[in-house]
């Protein structure tokens, strides 16, 4: 039988990354950037954090002085500092030296995922243990730390209440950004910018300040997404390459949620959903069926492309100028 | 102020001198990196990758090798740019070249002749990449929907293919392999050309990148290709059936990545996993731009990210570092070539108060 109570929590744990890297990328595609380097920098985000906290876990004498609060707050800066260098990089390539975004966001992948494995694996040698992961119990306890009636409402306090912090700060993000972008004056200009720049610019809107402050918050976002995974999801153990493709299907999720941050909290625990619906689903002995499966939310997202397409409705379509550079003197 | 305006043509040689300069800098920041991370002498890094590179006879077949499969990738990718459409999918159009090819060595392979087996091997695989390809062209063409996410998502789909397959296929059962296809009769490998392994490989791929410059640069259909790339409104004004040229671009596209996917298979690799094409689709992209999308000049710069790899694997055995250490140079290096673009397109001119222009992050 198909367990709902044991489904949806994975899928939501799933979905959170999702969700924190949709809504990093909307708002940054909001601005006209179309960042691929988003896995990259969800990859840099998660390290980073990790970095952070290893260094914080190994320098108490014993793991009972910590200090939850400091716990907490050390990695997640680290992580935001870490993809806001990330954001700053490509902001400065792409709009200080109009550079191809699509280019530039790949060469972010690269070297974001090689940043992540990299010092992830140094780590794990300075840990000098036989397993290729870092284990950090302690934080990753903290960050998992649920509301204290969650476990006597049953399977409601299961299914609401049985997350860590981030994954509620992660669904206020994403409400807060669809605020932002539908109702107030900065995220009607933002829409101006990444609409047609030009216009905007002849408005009198600083282009190249929205674009910057759109990117790196959405990279900080996007990071955090990285660190969920890693100290949440993950139980604070960090392995090599251990993320997978989810910074990819983030960027499905852009377009799936057809650029609304609001739509990608149900959106992302859908797509968490199908990403491991086929543990749920009883295949038998036939395992390959599984693997097909695992293409659900991808060929969803290419149907929501066509459907989008197709009805061609204004308010449903990219942003006008999305992965253009913007040249003031070149009209 | 720093006044900051298109230049008009720069001359080859200076901008090659450009792109050294941000090289030679990259390389400055990337040994200042290294020591800062790993506390080792980055001159012996750069002479280990070197070494890694062209050390002996059959690091530097291996290296050709590399070289010849990125640059065949970059070659199918290189007229969808040309024509401002984003192919961001080859990784999947490769994989599903692979998969063609290595279900025909797999089914067909005790029923045909070798010779008829290759001929099949080579038609299904670039069926099966131009398909993959032709998918979001047409709907680019006729509804245009956004072909760079809708390539994107298509390689996972494709990489979810190829899982189900290798399951569906796996020696032994349970074990999530293929293994080596037929390594007992060899059906369906290419044959060895001289003695070498990869050398067919790399004369196939020598003959494409030229005929594809040929093709670009000298045919109607490469004109054609640079027109709609530059605007699709005057391409329909002179009478180029814009639809049209996006199709038959993309076949072509596709069908080179499948191409690549039969390389894999039949020539280096005879078996089939889901990180066969191993990134390069995306690497691909970044060979093809750093070239500013001329197939010829892609030699080199493929070269360049070939070189980073092999270089790579050498010091992350001899030095004890992780694999990934090559990923963060070679990021490096990217972003300072990217970064030294903008000094060819545009020209910076200080009026009065100084600033200094630049150049690395």
């Amino acid at each position: 039988m198909f367990d709902l109570a044991a489904f949806i929590p994975r899928a939501v744990a799933q979905g959170i990354p999702l969700l924190f890297g949709s809504t990093g990328e909307i708002i940054t595609e909001k601005s006209g950037n179309l960042n691929l380097g988003i896995p990259g920098v969800m990859y840099v985000g998660g390290i980073c954090g990790v970095i952070g906290s290893f260094l914080y876990e190994n320098s108490l004498a014993d793991p009972a002085d910590m200090n939850s609060f400091l716990a907490v707050l050390i990695p997640v800066v680290c992580c935001l500092i870490g993809s806001l260098l990330m954001g700053l990089l490509y902001c400065f390539l792409t709009v200080n030296l109009r550079s191809n975004q699509n280019v530039t966001g790949l060469a972010m992948t690269t070297f974001g995922v090689g940043f992540g494995n990299f010092f992830g694996g140094s780590l794990i040698k300075l840990t000098g243990t036989d397993v290729p992961t870092i284990s950090l119990g302690a934080t990753s306890r903290v960050f998992r730390t649920t509301l204290p009636f969650a476990n006597s409402l049953g399977w409601f306090g299961k299914i609401f209440f049985s997350y860590g912090f981030l994954a509620y700060v992660a669904v206020l993000i994403a409400l807060l950004a669809s605020y932002v972008l539908d109702r107030t004056r900065i995220g009607l200009q933002l829409r101006a910018v990444g609409e047609d720049p030009a216009t905007a610019d002849a408005a009198g809107i600083n282009i190249t300040r929205y674009k910057y402050i759109a990117t790196c918050l959405g990279c900080m976002i996007a990071g955090l997404g990285g660190l969920y995974y890693v100290m949440d999801y993950a139980n604070g153990i960090w392995s090599n390459d251990a993320f997978g493709d989810r910074g990819w299907l983030a960027i499905a999720l852009v377009i799936f949620t057809i650029w609304r941050p609001n739509v990608s909290v149900p959106a992302s625990i859908l797509f968490g959903g199908l990403y491991i619906l086929y543990l749920f689903i009883p295949t038998g002995k036939n395992l390959a069926v599984k693997e097909l499966y695992k293409m659900l939310p991808y060929v969803v997202t290419i149907v929501v492309l066509i459907i989008t397409s197709m009805r061609s409705k204004r308010e449903n379509q990219p942003p006008e100028s999305l992965g253009l550079p913007y040249f003031r003197e070149d009209r | 102020m720093i006044h900051i305006a298109k230049r008009k043509e720069m001359s080859l040689a200076q901008a090659s001198l450009i792109r050294a300069i941000a090289i030679a800098l990259a390389l400055v920041t990337c040994g200042i990196i290294t020591t800062f991370t790993t506390g080792l002498n980055p001159i012996s890094v750069y002479a280990t990758m070197f070494e890694g590179a062209f050390g002996s006879a059959r690091k530097v077949w291996i290296l050709l090798q590399e070289l010849s499969i990125l640059l065949c990738v970059s070659i199918a990718l290189t007229p969808a740019f040309r024509m401002r459409f984003w192919n961001l999918g080859g990784e999947g159009q490769i994989l599903v070249g692979c998969l063609a090819a290595a279900s025909c060595m797999i089914i067909l392979g005790d029923r045909l002749p070798n010779a008829v087996l290759i001929l099949v091997m080579l038609l299904a695989s670039i069926a099966a990449g131009a398909v993959w390809a032709v998918i979001p062209a047409f709907f680019k063409a006729r509804w245009n929907t956004n072909e760079t996410l809708f390539t994107l998502m298509m390689n996972y789909v494709a990489t979810q293919l190829v899982a189900y397959f290798v399951i569906v296929w796996e020696v032994p059962k349970g074990s999530g392999n293929i293994g080596i296809i037929n390594q007992s009769t060899e059906a369906g490998w290419f044959p060895q050309v001289a003695g070498n392994k990869y050398l067919l490989n790399i004369l196939l791929v020598a003959f494409l990148t030229v005929a594809m410059y040929v093709y670009l640069t000298r045919s109607k259909h490469g004109y054609e290709i640079s027109v709609v790339g530059e605007s699709t409104n005057t391409a329909r004004y002179v009478g180029i059936k814009v639809e049209q040229v996006i199709l038959r671009t993309l076949l072509l596209s596709g069908a080179i990545c499948g191409f690549a996917g039969l390389l894999l298979v039949a020539g280096t690799n005879h078996t089939l996993t889901t990180t066969l094409a191993g990134g390069r689709g995306f690497t691909a992209v970044m060979v093809a731009w750093l070239a500013k999308f001329n197939p010829l000049v892609m030699v080199a710069s493929s070269l360049l990210l070939v070189f980073m790899e092999c270089g790579a694997g050498e010091i992350s055995t001899a030095f004890g570092l992780n694999h990934s250490f090559g990923d963060i140079l070679t990021g490096i290096i990217l972003f300072f070539i990217i970064g030294s673009e903008f000094f060819i397109t545009y020209q910076v001119r200080f009026t009065r108060k100084e600033k200094g222009g630049e150049e690395h992050v």
